[in-house]
């Protein structure tokens, strides 16, 4: 039967590497966490996600063998990454560019949920933030 | 002359349970051939209903509650429990290893599974119906759907699972058509209808998951309020329809794709001719595939999201036209200069592509922002859906059916009432549908129950035509199962037609080949081969 | 059916080697893995969407997770992940009691991952700050800080469901293996159950920063 050019030998990887790349994990780990303690304002997004994409990079290549196996797992994998940022980045083009034309249109239909009607209100003032409906008559 | 194989895959083994508990591939489509057929009926009825009630303005019927509940139903019912499954659960798990030359599909196991998972979604969606149906129209958008005392958890849940059995069938196809092709096949000698199912499994793998965690946050929402959908709750109802598109816009192209690739093998078994641009076709499957997750935001032109967000989506939309286009371009090509004989399946994919191209054409108009702002929500939404997905999907879901019949039973239809029935079906669908262009481009809205005077005329030939395509369906019943009790035997290959499936006998026994085929020839090699047909001779 | 020659006992008859099984769970695996991907996508977006929306609120909000519990779970989460790749390299290797020794240890640090999860879980209970309208706490400043939580909580919700799934399945493998069922010819089993537990903790990795520390 056919077979598109596949590794018949598993592949046995030394014990010192998955040791090696679980201590790098563990290491990575170690940094985010203590960078989180400084402040770089906007860049410690930034500077998470891409502590989290190395350490998810090892994991997917060297425990989940993409590194060795047939690359079409690879493939595979990083076509589910590529759709889920379509997903969100497309979803954003609409979510943070509502006020572009009409700054209403930005406003929630209400700002503030039901819940905080009822007397367990948050410390802030919730004056201005009962019912409010845009104005659609322009 | 002909006879039929004592040993089929319909007859060995015998018993109830050996049919429960079988992991045959055909056995397996056949059931969801069953199921689904039951699933059509259904929102047929549904349909005729609604129609009938909208004969004049007021009630004639039902009242406006009920017709809320029953155009959710027959749009629910017709979408997730009929249109998704039909052509990959019932023909491709049917055909598809047939055509790849291989004993069964990759997992065996998961096949049975899917289809018990759609027949349990199936069963919670009835539930809903019992327990006082839902009234949100099948798109179930909030914050409407989390309001409504109408039993919308049961439906959506059954959504939710059915959702399951569509990613196993997906999922089943991707590993099939990768590892277990025959001998020889290589990727450009598959029949087109298996590079469809390959792009449609494609979608069903990507979106599916996204619609289960939408219909799950929905039920949360519902059950406990958590303000990601619902605006009381401070969510946003317009991130539900992002989520919500994301997975039915490319669920349109899970929808028609399947229906594509049984036109491209009709359009060259039937013109006796090679197909032009096999590359073409193939690719273009795989195009529309990948389009078809960029443009899910012409459905929400009107629902406030931002401009920019409009504009892009809009853009992306007129994308869709060019692989469709390819698609139309080459089957034509295809029946140019080719010895076409007018048999019913082919009768269908002429249908398809008259029909097709109309509906794919005025998704063009509406894909346009400023065009879209006029017809949004009005009947030539409608029209333009039906156009596609029943004149497009169900005209070639039919094609395939015929097409395939005596393969499923090894004996043969009548060919005249076939062809009486197709004309039937396409006079009252375009009767049925063409008229609601016209009302939907003078304004009339969809989901209406009650309507101006103004409107009476076209929404009464509407339903006129519905009658004619129901007169159709019921035609097509009888002479179908007539078939299959008393049907002429049709022997291995009653079109003349070159993909494996046909290489083995009608019906096909429990391990569908004797002997593994090799790839002698490729699938549309009619310029090099002139395959015998083994049907005696034709009414 | 001359392919049932020498026909090992685990190959299916459809196949027509033990290669081509292999390959081709191993390909459902992976096709499988991308659908998790897609459904956890789903709320990662609506992550993306409100954090971008309030980000002062999910900064405000965030400082109410433990980060210590946090961290100590992302390394409970990294070292199960090493075992369990390890209990599949014994198991290639054929050193059957070393793969079970790995795959019970791979089960503890998921149970002990969740002991953790229920003491994050019980505090905030306790403290009120609950998803959607149960939330009942007030020390947070700014609009609608519960759906913080509800996000918090439908993430980490859905991931520890997979934990718990996990860990069904691994304990079916060590009953298997115990039983002698797999080898270093056959253990794909293993093997799929050792990608999607990578997975598992691959989506930790993300929501670990994401709630934990940028908030």
């Amino acid at each position: 039967m056919n077979k598109e050019a596949t590794h018949t030998v598993p592949h046995i990887l030394p014990m010192k590497l998955y040791l090696g790349v679980g201590a790098a994990l563990i290491v990575l780990t170690a940094i985010t966490v203590t960078v989180s303690f400084f402040n770089f304002g906007p860049y410690n997004l930034v500077v998470a996600m891409l502590v989290a994409a190395t350490k998810a990079s090892l994991v997917a290549l060297f425990f989940m063998h993409l590194k060795y196996d047939n690359k079409i797992y690879l493939v595979i994998f990083l076509t589910s990454v590529v759709f889920l940022a379509v997903f969100i980045v497309l979803t954003m083009f609409d979510t943070l560019r509502r006020d572009d034309i009409d700054e209403l249109k930005a406003e929630p239909i209400r700002r503030e949920a039901i819940i905080y009607d009822s007397v367990q209100a948050p410390k802030h003032d919730t004056a201005d933030s009962t019912f409010k409906v845009p104005d659609t008559t322009e | 002359m002909n006879k039929l194989p004592d040993k089929s895959y319909l007859n060995d083994p015998k018993g109830l349970k050996s049919w429960l508990l079988t992991r045959d591939h055909k056995r397996i489509g056949l059931m969801y051939l069953y199921a689904i057929m039951t699933a059509f009926l259904l929102g047929g009825i549904f349909a005729m209903i609604i129609r009938l009630e909208l004969l004049s303005p007021g009630k004639d019927l039902i009242d406006a509650d009920t017709y809320n509940q029953f155009f959710t139903l027959h749009g629910a019912i017709m979408i997730f429990l009929f249109i998704i499954p039909s052509i990959p659960a019932a023909f491709g798990n049917f055909v598809l290893p047939l055509m790849i030359g291989a004993k069964d599909v990759a997992f065996p196991r998961l096949n049975l599974a899917s289809w018990y998972i759609y027949i349990l979604g199936s069963l919670f969606a009835l539930y809903s119906i019992i327990t006082g149906a839902v009234d949100t129209g099948w798109t179930f958008y909030t914050p409407y759907s989390t309001e409504t005392t109408t039993s919308v958890i049961s439906m959506t849940l059954g959504v939710f699972i059915l959702g399951f059995s569509s990613i196993f069938t997906g999922l089943n196809f991707i590993v099939t058509i990768h590892k277990l092709r025959a001998p020889g096949m290589t990727w450009f000698k598959m029949p087109l209808f298996v590079w469809a199912l390959y792009a449609t499994a494609i979608i069903q793998v990507l979106a599916t998951p996204v619609l289960g965690i939408t219909l799950i946050l929905l039920i949360i929402e519902r059950v406990v309020g958590i303000g990601i959908f619902d605006p009381a709750m401070g969510g946003d109802p317009v991130l539900y329809q992002h989520f919500f598109w994301f997975y039915s816009h490319p669920a349109v192209y899970i929808m028609i794709l399947p229906g594509m690739g049984i036109i491209s093998e009709l359009i060259s078994v039937f013109s006796h001719k090679k197909i032009f641009g096999y590359k073409a076709i193939a690719f273009s499957s795989l195009g529309i595939a990948f389009v078809s997750f960029l443009v899910w935001g012409h459905h929400m032109f009107v629902s406030g999201q931002s401009e920019l967000a409009a504009m892009i989506f809009s853009f992306l939309t007129f994308f869709v036209g060019i692989p469709s286009g390819i698609k139309v371009f080459n089957w034509v090509t295809t029946m140019y200069r080719g010895s076409i004989s007018l048999e019913a399946p082919m009768l269908y994919a002429l249908s398809f592509l008259f029909l097709f191209t109309i509906g794919g054409l005025t998704g063009i108009f509406l894909g346009a922002l400023s065009v879209d702002v006029h017809l949004h929500d009005t009947y030539f939404i409608v029209a333009h859906f039906h156009y596609v997905m029943m004149g497009g999907t169900v005209m070639a879901f039919l094609g395939g059916l015929h097409y395939w019949w005596p393969k499923f039973w090894g004996r043969m239809y009548s060919e005249f009432w076939a062809r009486i029935s197709v004309a039937l079906i396409f006079v009252g669908f375009n009767v049925t549908f063409f008229s609601q262009f016209i009302l939907g481009s003078q304004g009339m809205p969809r989901r209406y129950y009650n309507y101006l005077d103004q409107y009476q005329p076209l929404h009464g030939f509407s339903t006129f035509g519905s009658w004619i395509l129901g007169l159709g369906f019921v035609v097509m019943a009888v002479y179908l199962i007539h078939a299959i009790f008393r049907g002429k035997v049709a022997g291995a290959n009653p079109w003349g037609a070159l993909t494996f499936e046909w290489t083995t006998p009608s019906p096909p026994p429990h391990e569908n080949f004797d002997k593994i085929p090799t790839m002698e020839h490729g699938p549309y090699d009619y310029d090099k081969i002139v395959p015998r047909s083994t049907l005696a001779e034709s009414d | 059916m001359d392919q049932t020659v020498g026909h090992p006992e685990f190959l299916q008859h459809h196949f027509s080697d033990v290669e081509q099984q292999r390959e081709s769970a191993k390909l459902g695996m992976w096709i499988f893995l991308l659908t998790e991907v897609l459904l956890f996508g789903g709320l990662f977006c609506a992550y993306s969407i409100y954090r971008s929306w309030n980000p002062e609120i999910f900064h405000n909000a965030h400082r109410f997770l433990d980060v210590y519990l946090g961290t100590l779970n992302t390394v409970v989460l990294i070292v199960s992940s090493v075992t369990m790749a390890l209990a599949i390299r014994s198991m290639q290797l054929d050193r059957k009691k070393q793969t079970l020794i790995f795959l019970i240890v791979t089960l503890a640090l998921a149970a002990a991952f969740l002991v953790v999860k229920y003491f994050e879980y019980s505090h905030k209970f306790h403290l009120g700050q609950l998803p959607g309208k149960f939330y009942t706490f007030t020390g947070i400043e700014g609009t609608n800080p519960h759906i913080f939580f509800s996000v918090y909580f439908l993430m980490t919700g859905l991931h520890g469901i997979h934990v718990i799934g996990g860990m069904a399945v691994i304990t079916w493998l060590i009953f298997k293996t115990r039983g002698r069922t797999f080898s270093s010819q056959y253990y794909t089993p293993i093997e799929m159950t050792g990608l999607y537990w990578h997975l598992v903790d691959l989506i930790w990795i993300f929501l670990f920063p994401l709630f934990y520390l940028v908030g």
